[in-house]
């Protein structure tokens, strides 16, 4: 599966070529060079839907070269059916981020679009590296940036916020590069990472292994008893930081489960199921929960996320094609939505410079749009059917039920408890009577705004109703994973009967959401 | 012993640097004070021609004067990077010294004395002349400390340098008597044959090895014998700092290396045992401690204790590889050179924003150095992230091949602790990130004078970036070069 061009390697070095361009031009031109940077990346990345071979489960784009001579390490990228989509949703969601910063980020612009850019790269990387060491160094330096956006550009509490996610991320990954210098030795001295996705280990060893990709992964997606960091940072994060962290940073933790630990390491994977079930379950409702509490916007949203990332690892760890494929459905679905709600909250923030839920009331008549969108978003977040958080989260569902009854009752009460916290916002967003203090600044939605926002609605409905485009994609690949770790699970017949058994559970949100879902 | 006229052809880079050195020091009371910057440029020159000297040298493998000096890769490597630091020091000085009212010639004779002495360490396969070496640049060392006459602090950190500089050669030197009492010779390949032949173990080499540790622990700056360091590092001109910091930090180990992997390689089981408990102790307290330093110079005394902590850990990994020790010895090779790139580079910062009445030391001086001088803050911002080993720079790559070669000896848990810290470590890095880009300048920092980087100072600034950056993303050539320069030491 060679091509000519290396369309991988030229979506990488794009961005960061542009975060060095945008210190060379005028400071008038950063913004439009940022976001012509962004958009020819963009750009570039769509033929990569087409020319991939959906039948294939095998890495394409595949590109090869020595980096290192001893130890032996590869500048090695490829995409399957599995990194394709979060390749597509990076390219495509950063562009958005920078329009949306387009006014909010008065100070150090330049600065700030480099950072932006440079994680396009970043990101691009993890999700394309087939090498341990190539990986790793694409993941940590993704941190750097990070913590500047948060620490310049972040609210009052940035420093906080900033040093406790470096932090965080940094003291998880360290224990995945003692892993990756353990499998080095174990795995016949390669960090070819198909090649050791091959090997087969120790059970005893695997079970470390596994403990040390989880304290990475799980901090990054970030799983229950880890997630202390992320309301901070999202709540401190600039809008763009909130969007990069939610729909694409929390990906690379899920990513990371996906690729290295359910192949490399199954016997271990096999025997944590139940830890892992049960905290993807505790996540979903745990967070949700927090999220009825909240007052603010943003730690509302991002306490949803802790939710919904819960379905994605319960998915991963349901050990069959509905759960894997529904967990990579979710991935790419929570990117969108949640990343759309963040928009909204900076919208909003731009205005009124408050994220309280209780200063942001009545907007549906001074920002009708304003209004539409956020209930679009809102009522995909909570999985209405036709969007495209239905499809991920029944798949999700329907693998957890095969594996556990009670797991996935659990998990659904999740979903209720969503469609509670989230319809109670978009009630007391939406409607009622606007504060008079606040009535003046309520612009509806410019036209910049518009292009940043409604991309992501139509990706909504795209992969709400035809979500067969994306599965057919992942199929061949998440059989091959399926293929490492299910060979002691009984893998269920697929893919008929996917979508019906399970719309009665979302159904008694339905009704209700599908009302205030007209403008 | 014989004297052969061809043996002063091998050590022609020292000859030069002694002459250069002897030349600085006799030319500076008969120059004009308008002409002494000549005496910098002529050690620059000199230090450039015997790079290239050095450099021709790499593929030799040759004994001269009986086997006292030998000159093979081994040494070479360490002898290019010792040169390429005091020629950055004497660049990083040109401008610093104008900047403290520190007109002494003679400074830069004592860079050129003590980069001979560190030059006689590394390519010497004999205690005494080790040892010889060892003072010579410390000698020298001691003055520079104390070159600020009229600064207490200064002055202080001449005196305790001296102190327990002269303390601990003495341990040293104690140690070699033993280890000749023990073995009948002072020459590395004689002490190896003795050990190979006397396998049970005698506790008289067990206690000069202990006294050689000890000793070689002092100039390594490592717990529990760094008391020293952070006081030394505080009070010495900044340029000194960066020259101890860096140079003789890389000689006491490329001579250390040489001696426990020449001469006591038969001891690996036990010096490792050693190493091992100081490397624990050296990566605790350096990097403990230095989350609670409010001085730069001293946070980076500590951080540069820790580091030593990492190059240990390669020691140790190469005492229990046994046989296929290279990979660790290379490893440590690597790290201290890259090391060197990005604590020099600090320490130029820091040397840079010593102005007027400011005095550039305390972190809150960089408060706001993003705006003040962002290309500065940027720089800065770089060398620290690299000090935390993250990639994609200089450090991580220095991390990486120290943690392979830990857990190719089967010590994954060292491994794991030693990563452990470098994350706390990440914590003081990056405060002083935090503090240039996250905080404004302050009323105090926002009136302060311009800051300007002489263009002396942004060659420094520029290799020192260079190394961070191209061999954080290409490091092949230095490794290569290490692997190799590792294959001549048996």
């Amino acid at each position: 599966m060679t091509h000519s061009f290396p369309w991988l390697s030229a979506l990488i070095v794009l961005p960061l070529a542009g975060a060095v361009a945008v210190f060379l031009v005028k400071e008038t031109g950063v913004r439009l060079t940022a976001l012509g940077v962004a958009l020819a990346d963009l750009l570039l990345s769509l033929p990569l839907w087409w020319l991939f071979d959906a039948s294939s489960g095998q890495m394409q784009f595949w590109e090869q070269a020595v980096w290192i001579t001893t130890p032996p390490i590869h500048y090695r990228l490829g995409v399957d059916g599995i990194s394709l989509p979060l390749v597509l949703m990076t390219t495509a969601l950063t562009p958005l981020c920078i329009l949306i910063s387009w006014e909010s980020i008065a100070t150090r612009i330049r600065t700030f679009m480099a950072t932006l850019l440079i994680m396009e790269g970043a990101m691009i990387g993890v999700f394309t590296a087939l090498d341990f060491v190539l990986f790793y160094v694409f993941w940590e330096a993704m941190l750097i940036p990070m913590y500047l956006l948060i620490g310049v550009w972040g609210g009052p509490d940035r420093l906080y916020a900033a040093m406790k996610f470096f932090l965080y991320t940094l003291a998880g990954s360290v224990l995945l590069l003692v892993a990756i210098l353990v499998l080095y030795f174990q795995g016949g001295q390669t960090f070819d990472i198909l090649q050791l996705s091959q090997g087969t280990y120790p059970k005893p060893l695997q079970m470390w292994l596994f403990l040390a990709f989880f304290a990475a992964f799980a901090v990054k997606v970030p799983m229950f008893p880890l997630h202390t960091w992320l309301p901070d940072a999202h709540v401190e994060a600039p809008t763009a930081g909130s969007v990069i962290l939610a729909s694409l940073l929390l990906k690379m933790g899920a990513y990371g489960f996906l690729r290295f630990s359910l192949p490399m390491l199954p016997d271990a994977s096999r025997a944590f199921t139940p830890l892992m079930v049960t905290l993807s379950v505790v996540a979903i409702i745990y967070g949700a929960y927090m999220a009825l509490a909240q007052a603010d916007l943003k730690k509302l949203i991002a306490y949803s996320s802790v939710s919904h990332m819960g379905f994605v690892t319960l998915g991963l760890f349901a050990f069959n094609i509905q759960g894997i494929e529904g967990a990579v459905m979710q991935m790419v679905n929570h990117g969108i939505t949640t990343g759309g709600l963040f928009l909204c909250v900076g919208v909003i923030y731009e205005r009124t410079h408050s994220r309280q839920i209780a200063d942001n009331v009545g907007l549906t008549k001074p920002m009708p749009c304003y209004a539409t969108l956020l209930v679009i978003f809102a009522l995909s977040s909570l999985g209405l059917p036709g969007t495209n958080s239905f499809v991920g989260e029944f798949m999700v569902l329907a693998g957890t039920f095969l594996w556990s009854k009670s797991a996935a009752a659990l998990a659904s009460l999740g979903i209720i408890l969503a469609a509670a916290y989230l319809l109670w916002m978009v009630q007391r967003v939406a409607f009622g009577l606007p504060s008079p203090q606040f009535l003046p600044k309520l612009r509806d939605v410019n036209q910049r705004e518009m292009v940043a926002l409604v991309p992501l609605v139509v990706l909504i409905f795209w992969i709400g109703l035809f979500p067969n485009h994306l599965l057919a994609r992942m199929h061949a690949s998440v059989d091959k994973v399926l293929a490492r770790t299910s060979s002691s699970f009984p893998v269920p017949a697929q893919t008929e009967s996917r979508l019906d058994p399970l719309t009665p559970l979302v159904r008694d949100t339905g009704p209700a959401t599908e009302q205030v879902g007209r403008p | 012993m014989t004297f052969a006229s061809g043996d002063l052809l091998l050590v022609l880079p020292e000859l030069l640097v002694i002459t250069a050195a002897c030349v600085v020091l006799a030319l500076d009371p008969v120059l004009h004070p308008s002409q002494k910057d000549g005496l910098a440029w002529l050690s620059l020159g000199t230090l450039a021609v015997c790079m290239g000297l050095i450099a021709s040298q790499m593929s030799h493998a040759a004994l001269a004067f009986g086997g006292l000096v030998v000159i093979d890769a081994y040494g070479c490597f360490w002898k290019l990077l010792l040169c390429f630091v005091s020629g950055l020091t004497v660049l990083l000085s040109y401008s610093y010294l104008k900047e403290e009212r520190l007109y002494f010639g003679e400074y830069y004779g004592f860079v050129l004395l003590a980069l001979s002495g560190m030059m006689v360490m590394v390519s010497s396969a004999d205690l005494l002349t080790i040892y010889l070496g060892t003072e010579l640049m410390s000698l020298s060392l001691y003055v520079m400390a104390g070159l600020k006459r009229a600064d207490p602090r200064s002055l202080e950190a001449s005196a305790k340098y001296f102190v327990l500089g002269a303390f601990s050669s003495g341990i040293l030197l104690y140690g070699i008597s033993l280890l000749y009492g023990a073995t009948g010779s002072t020459r590395l390949p004689a002490i190896a044959a003795a050990i190979a032949g006397n396998s049970l173990g005698d506790p008289l080499l067990l206690f000069a090895t202990i006294m050689l540790a000890v000793g070689f622990s002092f100039k390594l700056a490592v717990v529990p014998f760094h008391m020293w360091t952070p006081d030394v590092y505080q009070g010495a001109p900044t340029s000194v700092t960066a020259f101890m910091a860096v140079a003789s930090k890389a000689a006491s180990f490329g001579a250390f290396l040489r001696v426990f992997i020449e001469g006591l390689g038969g001891l690996k089981a036990d010096w490792s045992a050693i190493f091992l408990l100081l490397c624990i102790a050296t990566l605790v307290l350096g990097n403990v401690v230095a989350l609670v330093q409010t001085n730069i110079k001293r946070m980076l005394a500590y951080s540069s204790i820790a580091h030593a902590g990492y190059a240990l850990l390669g020691v140790v990994a190469a005492g229990r590889l046994g046989e296929s020790s290279a990979s660790g010895i290379a490893s440590v090779l690597l790290y201290l050179s890259l090391y060197a790139f990005m604590t020099f580079g600090a320490f130029a910062i820091v040397a840079m924003l010593r102005k007027g009445s400011i005095e550039g030391e305390e972190i809150e001086d960089f408060t706001g150095l993003a705006k003040r001088h962002p290309i500065a803050a940027l720089l800065m911002m770089l060398f620290m992230v690299s000090l935390a080993g993250i990639p994609p720079t200089a450090g991580f790559i220095g991390k990486f091949y120290v943690f392979l070669s830990a857990v190719e000896a089967g010590m994954t848990w060292l491994a794991v602790l030693a990563l452990i810290f470098a994350a706390i470590s990440a914590y003081y890095y990056l405060r002083l990130v935090m503090v240039m880009y996250m905080r404004e300048p302050g009323e105090v920092t926002a009136t302060s004078p311009r800051l300007v980087m002489s263009p002396t100072l942004s060659i420094v600034l520029a290799c020192a970036v260079a190394g961070v950056v191209i061999f954080g993303f290409y490091p092949n050539p230095l490794v290569n070069l290490a692997t190799q320069a590792v294959l001549t030491l048996k």
